[in-house]
């Protein structure tokens, strides 16, 4: 069958079993939206802002582990979509992002929103594509397709010049699952079974065992095998801020979250083990702090990870398993218990560890002085938390209450913490929820965002009305720039240089402006009654403004650059 | 400590610039750098010369391999190998000078390509230190132009690098 190239794309799309395209159109892509008017087999979300539609299809993808799609005109649609692709790229998140592009033959004459895509994306995509001629596009959206879901996830662009959408060519549906051979490209999935047996060796002679997972263990779902390794091991657990969810926070072998942010008894661990079990982790500069210290104390490292890459990057380990999470930890469950009978581990050195590890959690690291007077942040995600029963979707932006959520929300299900973690990007909190909601109809979805993140993206109100969106912001206005007050406040004299968010609009009158629900809080005691409220609201959109505590910090603290166990507790520590 | 690494890729527009900025990207150094289309046109092959400890060397291979147009990577500095570098030179060849320039030529086992009244042209194959050593021994004063390839290597005996 003959079809345009806008088709094809539509076509293509509908095969790869898209449901919701987020975009935004102009010029260069009038085609592929002429051709998505005529169909019907997915739902275009229309954004305000091109970045707004790449952070909508990141959390639409984060939150369901499907692919997400956004689609943007060329030249300032590409360059508008370029934090969101970076966003989505450091945190392994796979999405397609189309892209307009002027017609082949204007290409480098310096054309009306022209500009380098390929070029500008490159180094913030898993790889990306420029169709010269229609009969490769749908090959080449298909290889769009494939390449973003399989090994590392990551995103993939695919540059479409005007052109190519209007010519025609043949069009042959897909066959087969999508799965695409490529001779330079061939995802590992399976761990080598050697290296696991030496795992389980190393786990079984463990005395004080630690496991530590990050965002790959959501990105694979491998959420039951982690929790079944853990039981079988009897090991304390913590959960990076991109792994959060991926063991049980109500779990008492959870630990909390570790690094700069984590808790006490989380960064003991991770120090003081034997032996440390990573998942789908990376040992980033905000978890293990500084290399040099975290080497200094004598610990054997069994990193599993899909990519090689982040295998002794920052730090050495002794037995490296490059595979897909899910598929090596099922294996090493399976040869940990046919290894377990003949090599019981060492109950008595668990017992005497859990006790080591019981005193670091009595210290209580996460406790905060209550007050009647001044709305304390880190009550309201307590409240959050309570209120949803744990079982909200939560999204946020960065900064201080982006710590506080991590902290004080204690996400049970893997895909329900859904925040920009590498790259941290503030504003994606409102897109996130929008593209969560898609996915996840019916679902309470909750925004911790701030006052300034909030208004890095704030235009997504009207996408939320349009769309009837209904998630609950709950914004924590402290009326500075949080985290970078805290660090001037340690770090440079309490000189607050440009922390100070002035001119705040009346957030309640702005969001009725765009037809949604305001409410301004000042009062501890009105915190409950208002999250209440909110979520009575089903089908609306509630922006709750929380008037807080101003100076309150997040603690405890790492300094950048000092080791893991250097922790400030408290302000007393400083 | 130096490396010779060799790259079998798609010989796809832009691949190269993958690999350029993944260099720049992550800070490592590039000190010489060959591609071209293998006999089989749908395949380049690239020698990257770069320094590095071994942990950025591991970095940068798995890095490459990393590149969904990367098909093969391999660290020829590993195994036996050779190297070698094209080096076109011109150099001033007047009166005295030319029996002089057409003997060192001679000693590096130099072509003399190309000739004026004024001056040669010289092609010289060989290790990098070989060509260094041929304009060390020159007078800087008589070398007109220099370009340099950069390396090519081969792995020695049976070792091949296809697909």
């Amino acid at each position: 069958m003959e079809l345009n190239g806008a088709d094809i794309v539509v076509r293509c799309l509908a095969e790869e079993g898209v449901d919701h395209v987020f975009g935004y159109p102009g010029g260069a892509v009038l085609y592929i939206y002429d051709a998505i008017f005529k169909q019907d087999k997915f739902k275009h979300v229309l954004v305000r802002h091109e970045q707004a539609a790449v952070h909508a299809a990141d959390a639409y993808s984060r939150s369901s582990n499907k692919v997400g799609v956004a689609l943007v005109t060329s030249g300032p649609g590409v360059t508008n979509a370029v934090t969101g692709i970076a966003t989505a790229y450091m945190d392994s998140i796979p999405m397609v992002v189309i892209s307009g592009q002027v017609p082949s033959h204007a290409i480098g004459e310096d054309a009306f929103q022209e500009c380098d895509t390929v070029g500008i994306t490159r180094p913030c995509v898993k790889h990306n594509f420029l169709v010269r001629d229609v009969k490769d596009l749908a090959e080449t959206m298909r290889r769009a397709f494939y390449i973003a879901r399989t090994g590392r996830p990551g995103p993939v662009l695919v540059d479409i010049p005007k052109d190519v959408t209007v010519a025609h060519c043949k069009f042959v549906p897909r066959r087969g699952d999508g799965d695409i051979h490529m001779r330079s490209y061939s995802p590992v999935v399976k761990g080598h079974q050697g290296q696991i047996k030496k795992a389980v060796q190393m786990l079984l002679q463990a005395e004080r065992p630690m496991v530590y997972t990050g965002g790959g263990v959501i990105l694979s779902d491998a959420a039951p095998e982690l929790q079944r390794l853990v039981e079988l091991m009897g090991a304390p657990c913590t959960n990076t801020l991109m792994g959060l969810g991926g063991f049980p926070a109500s779990d008492r072998k959870f630990v909390g979250m570790p690094g700069m942010h984590g808790t006490y008894e989380a960064n003991m661990a991770m120090q003081h083990c034997d032996v440390l079990l990573a998942i789908g982790a990376r040992f980033d500069d905000r978890v293990i702090g500084n290399p040099k210290h975290f080497a200094q104390t004598p610990r054997r490292i069994v990193h599993i990870d899909i990519d090689p890459s982040s295998i002794s990057k920052r730090v050495k380990v002794d037995v490296p398993i490059v595979g897909n999470v899910k598929d090596v930890l099922a294996e090493l469950i399976v040869q940990y218990e046919s290894m377990l009978a003949d090599n019981p581990p060492n109950a008595a050195a668990l017992a005497k560890w859990w006790e080591q590890v019981e005193t670091w959690r009595a210290k209580d690291c996460l406790k905060y002085a209550q007050s009647d007077e001044l709305i304390k942040p880190q009550f309201v995600v307590e409240k959050l938390w309570e209120i949803t029963g744990g079982d909200a979707f939560v999204t946020s932006d960065v900064g201080q209450h982006q710590m506080w959520a991590a902290q004080y929300y204690k996400f049970d299900k893997p895909r329900r913490w859904i925040n920009s973690g590498g790259l941290g990007t503030m504003g994606v909190g409102l897109p996130y929820a929008m593209g969560v909601q898609m996915a996840n109809p019916g679902s309470d979805v909750a925004v911790i965002t701030g006052e300034a993140s909030i208004q890095m993206n704030i235009q997504e109100l009207s996408t939320c009305r349009q769309y009837h969106l209904s998630p609950k912001v709950l914004c924590l206005n402290n009326r500075y720039l949080g985290m970078v007050r805290q660090w001037q406040q340690i770090d440079y004299g309490s000189r607050y240089s440009e922390s100070y968010m002035d001119a705040l609009p009346d957030f309640v009158k702005l969001v009725e402006s765009y037809g949604h629900v305001g409410m301004r809080i000042e009062k501890t005691a009105d915190v409950e009654p208002a999250i209440r409220e909110a979520f009575k609201l089903k089908d609306r959109l509630v922006f709750l403004d929380f008037i807080t505590d101003r100076t309150e910090n997040v603690w405890p603290m790492v300094k950048a650059g000092r080791g893991l166990t250097e922790m400030l507790l408290g302000s007393e520590d400083l | 400590m130096k490396h010779v690494i060799s790259v079998l890729m798609e010989n796809e527009p832009g691949a190269l610039s993958r690999v350029v900025g993944l260099f720049s990207a992550r800070g490592y150094n590039i000190e010489t750098l060959t591609v071209a289309p293998t006999e089989d046109a749908t395949l380049s092959r690239l020698t990257v010369v770069t320094v590095g400890s071994d942990d950025v060397i591991e970095q940068i291979t798995k890095h490459l391999n990393r590149l969904v147009d990367v098909v093969k990577v391999v660290d020829l500095t590993e195994g036996a190998h050779i190297e070698r570098e094209l080096m076109l030179i011109k150099v001033r060849a007047v009166g005295k000078e030319r029996e002089e320039m057409k003997r060192m030529a001679d000693i590096f086992r130099g072509r003399i390509i190309d000739v004026t009244d004024k001056s040669y042209t010289i092609e010289l194959t060989g290790v990098q230190e070989k060509i260094q050593a041929f304009i060390d021994a020159l007078d800087r004063s008589a070398i007109l132009e220099t370009v340099r390839t950069g390396v090519s290597g081969i792995g020695r005996g049976e070792r091949v690098l296809k697909i």
